[in-house]
């Protein structure tokens, strides 16, 4: 009789050495690009999954999450599911998922695919392989849901689109870019492990769950179903970072400065999700800060304490994000309304109930500096003077979020920095911004900067901000602009007088 | 919570996403395969050179020499999304892990002969390190391919070849009672024995391959369209005829996949083929420098593994492989 | 204090022998219900063991399965066939 083979052992025996030593070609020419990074490996082999995950299990397993979410989403589109949400408001968050995150999930197909062809070593490789391909699944599965909605409501429809040319979008489409265009082993650092391990539990669980909250049962089902796909992923981030400082003492300094890097990209991106879940979920669950402060304060820093022992310190900078928590959202929101002529989503002010949650939330800090300027907008929207800044922003060379937040220690100044290269000056919104131009100001001298290529005419010529909208396949008022009087407004309103008078359901 | 669709009925105010209405001329209802793969890719406004490669862009067309007008209409014969994929693979893993359970349950492997045994670990066992290699090349695809459709299967591709190689490992931990002894040997045999040489030399020249259709062209048409034919097929029958069906078992999953798989292969070829002159001129050329490498490198192995019938055989595949692809528009001489 | 690690699922009728079972394993775990999830924080470690799951479900469990409703987790992992082990080194 064989021997029963254990978990770790099957795992290694049917994946270790499934590679080789080429001889007839030589490892750099078939392996071209994991060593330029100057990441020093000795023994690939140190490298190991813990989920010990082989296609077969993988198969198993992934096949039945799928099913049952096809099962959840044929449920969805046939029983007029869309009509569950609390509100069409909620739809904003949901648009901007499609436009700014599905894309993302794409690119990290992409890149994974490129990591997964660059390592040399197999565990390495094939745990990249199956990232990739999860990723793949993330994109279609939030296409499929989102599909739905399209069908009903404005601002989905021209994503494609859009996600390549609006302003707003460049924001997360340059932070992956990025990472894309960095070696494997800074790629694999900042997306699985800065991004997915240290942030986007930001997203996939409060928000997810606000989303639960909002009856939006597509949604909830892709968000945590993708969510159990990047608990593997994370755990590759953390494998690869601390196989990294393993293996040789002279990578640890250049894994802290990804770690730094990619701590602030990923928290200057996560401002969208952040307002997203204060300002856009109607019925919420939890605010910003507070998500803040479970997940990275709590959870992300019990991740570097542990890395405590290989001379990892936390990141650079971290100590403003904790400053600008209890702000980062109400500023972020303040630039959509303004700038809502100009988003294929709806904006608008708060109302009664939901500024006395955020001043609950937000305490001073909220009924200071942020309550009086929604009241001011709102004030103005019932004058008939609906407030729109219809110019260009400044954008960050960096991140490129228009530069509006503010000091760290005083709210009441704009924050830029203004940073030099090649004799040409450009703007960041912060010292992390900053730090990160002056390590590599040759590659973000490389930045299209939207508002720029406006200006020069590269927008199809568009002179001001309605052309541009018009560019961007935006028609004004309808995917754009106010919630408040829209045709998704109405319509929503219209269903649901509809839903209410006719009996809907005995159950 | 559900709603009564008789008094609820409501006019939806499009069909699909504006870039699918233009690629089906119109507001049409798209399927999922379609709003999964077209458009996906992202089309300009590249922020950064890679720094691995400052010579391209991200998503740079210049990464083969094949032009399409629309690389959006390499489609997917079998409309692969993630879900249907993943679904179906679900479906033959079952029905795999069946027949290992069953193979080891009733000892089947312990009928085989010695001399059937040392053939399946010279021979059978090593095409692991094939597969794997495959796996590796169609990341290389799905990594630098262009347009989504052929990316994303590519993709699958790359999974479902890592799925070969394991299951080719569970066979050769079956047949060795779960020791690692025969995987090491068909390793030893694919590093040293002299019968292999020539197909690890191939194996590795396809690894350097730079531009990506061509790397599809040598490996999923080509070094795959001669070895599953020759090892799940043409072995797998003789090994019938002397008392190793239990064989034919544990490679179920190959031969089903080959010939579904081999569906999106030929599509893709097609597809290209038919779009001009210059692209047919260049899978021809691809298609006949590969044929040849590949022919001339499995000789020696089916030399072994047929009793000197090697080239023989060879040239029989060779011919099925070129009357394949001039049903895909391409003639091959030689 | 000690760093928490976590595990986070899906809060439906196939999860809840699991949670059951780690609850029960581990004393010191403190449960967090949201909408649709729970997340369940633990000082330094926190065990999931098969034999636990099993008699709270009834029957074999892989604990591989945990994937179909886990959502997120935080620590290093650990997994053999009959535990799955989140811990920090700190």
């Amino acid at each position: 009789m064989a021997k029963k083979l254990g978990l770790k052992e099957r795992y290694a025996l049917l994946t270790r050495g499934l590679d080789w030593e080429t001889t007839y070609q030589p490892m750099d020419a078939v392996f071209p690009y994991d060593s330029y990074e100057g990441i020093k490996i000795k023994d690939w082999d140190g490298w190991a999954d813990p989920f010990r995950l082989t296609m077969d299990a993988y198969w198993k397993y992934q096949s039945e999450k799928e099913r049952k979410l096809y099962a959840i989403l044929d449920a969805f589109q046939q029983n007029n599911g869309q009509l569950n949400i609390s509100d069409a408001r909620y739809l904003s968050a949901v648009k901007l998922w499609l436009q700014g995150i599905t894309p993302l999930e794409y690119a990290a197909h992409r890149g994974f695919a490129h990591a997964g062809r660059a390592f040399r070593g197999a565990g390495a490789r094939i745990a990249c392989q199956m990232q990739s391909i999860d990723e793949l699944r993330h994109a279609q599965t939030q296409l499929h849901a989102f599909s739905h909605y399209n069908k009903f409501f404005n601002g989905f429809h021209g994503f494609a689109h859009m996600r390549d040319r609006a302003w707003y979008l460049s924001i997360p489409k340059s932070f992956f870019e990025d990472a894309m265009t960095a070696g494997p082993f800074e790629f694999v650092t900042s997306i699985s492990f800065a991004f997915e391990y240290v942030l986007t539990n930001l997203l996939f669980m409060p928000f997810v769950s606000g989303a639960a909250y909002n009856g939006d049962m597509a949604t909830t089902t892709f968000g945590f179903s993708a969510q159990s796909d990047e608990s593997r992923h994370m755990t590759l981030g953390l494998e690869v970072v601390k196989f990294m400082l393993q293996q040789h003492e002279d990578n640890v300094p250049i894994v802290q400065g990804w770690l730094d890097k990619w701590f602030w990209r990923g928290y200057r991106l996560l401002g969208l999700v952040g307002t997203m879940m204060d300002y856009m979920l109607p019925k919420k669950v939890m605010s910003w800060a507070e998500a803040w402060g479970i997940y990275w304060e709590e959870n992300g820093t019990a991740l570097f304490h542990d890395l405590g022992r290989y001379g990892i310190r936390l990141p650079k900078h971290h100590e403003v994000a904790a400053k600008e928590k209890q702000r980062l959202t109400h500023e972020m929101w303040t630039v959509l309304y303004q700038y809502g002529n100009a988003l294929s989503l709806h904006t608008w002010v708060p109302d009664d109930e939901e500024i006395a949650w955020l001043s609950e939330k937000y305490g001073a800090t909220f009924d200071t500096l942020y309550k009086p300027r929604l009241l001011f907008l709102r004030a103005a929207e019932q004058r008939g003077e609906r407030y729109y800044n219809n110019r260009l922003p400044m954008v960050c060379q960096v991140c490129q979020i228009p530069i509006f937040y503010t000091e760290p220690d005083d709210p009441l100044t704009q924050c830029v920095r203004i940073v030099e290269a090649a004799a040409t000056r450009h703007h960041c919104c912060s010292d992390g911004c900053a730090d990160i131009f002056n390590h590599e100001p040759m590659k973000y001298v490389q930045a299209l900067i939207p508002p720029q290529q406006i200006y020069r005419g590269e927008a199809g010529g568009a002179r001001d901000i309605f052309e541009y909208a018009a560019w961007l396949h935006l028609e004004r008022d309808v995917d754009t602009g106010e919630y408040r009087g829209s045709p998704d407004q109405k319509n929503w309103d219209a269903w649901q007088e509809a839903h209410k008078t006719k009996p809907a359901n005995a159950a | 919570m559900s709603i009564d669709l008789k008094t609820t009925h409501i006019e939806p105010l499009r069909r699909t996403f504006d870039h699918i209405a233009d690629k089906l001329g119109g507001d049409k209802p798209a399927t999922r395969y379609q709003e999964a793969v077209w458009g996906l890719q992202p089309t300009l406004n590249f922020h950064y050179r890679p720094t691995w490669d400052q010579s391209h862009t991200l998503y740079d067309p210049r990464r083969t020499a094949i032009v399409m007008k629309d690389f959006d209409d390499l489609v997917d014969p079998r409309q692969y999304y993630y879900g249907t994929w993943t679904i179906q693979r679900g479906r033959q893993q079952d029905s795999q892990e069946k027949n290992f359970e069953f193979v080891e349950k009733r000892g089947l492997l312990t009928a085989l002969d010695a001399q059937w045994r040392d053939r399946i670990t010279r021979f059978v066992l090593p095409m692991r390190h094939v597969a794997w290699a495959a796996n590796t090349n169609n990341s290389y695809i799905c990594a630098y391919g262009h347009g989504a459709p052929v990316a994303s299967a590519a993709g699958m591709h790359m999974m479902d070849e890592l799925g070969v190689a394991q299951y080719l490992s569970r066979a050769g931990l079956m047949l060795g009672d779960n020791e690692p002894a025969l995987l090491d040997a068909a390793k030893a045999a694919w590093m040293s024995d002299v019968m292999w040489q020539p197909m690890r030399r191939l194996v590795e020249n396809s690894m350097v391959t730079r531009d990506w259709f061509e790397l599809f062209v040598a490996q999923n048409l080509v070094i795959d369209g001669l070895v599953h034919p020759l090892v799940f097929e043409r072995f797998d029958a003789r090994l019938i005829q002397h008392g190793g069906a239990v064989f034919s078992m544990l490679s179920e999953f190959m031969v089903d996949w080959y010939a579904e798989s081999s569906r999106w292969v030929d599509a893709v070829i097609k597809t290209a083929a038919a779009e001009s002159p210059a692209n047919r001129a260049l899978l021809e050329g691809w298609t006949t420098h590969w044929l040849a490498e590949a022919g001339a490198a499995l000789t020696p192995l089916a030399d072994y593994a047929f009793d000197g019938e090697g080239a023989t055989l060879l040239a029989e595949l060779s011919a099925a492989l070129r009357a394949r692809v001039a049903r895909l528009g391409l003639t091959i001489t030689g | 204090m000690a760093d928490k690690v976590f595990i986070s699922l899906q809060n439906n009728a196939e999860a809840q022998p699991i949670i059951t079972a780690i609850l029960a394993d581990n004393p010191a775990a403190v449960l967090n219900e949201s909408p649709g999830m729970v997340k369940i924080d633990c000082p330094s470690r926190l065990v999931i063991r098969r034999e636990s799951v099993e008699a709270a479900l009834g029957r074999d469990f892989d604990l591989q399965e945990l994937h179909i409703n886990l959502i997120s987790l935080g620590g290093n992992i650990d997994e053999d066939d009959d535990e799955f082990v989140l811990y920090w080194r700190t």
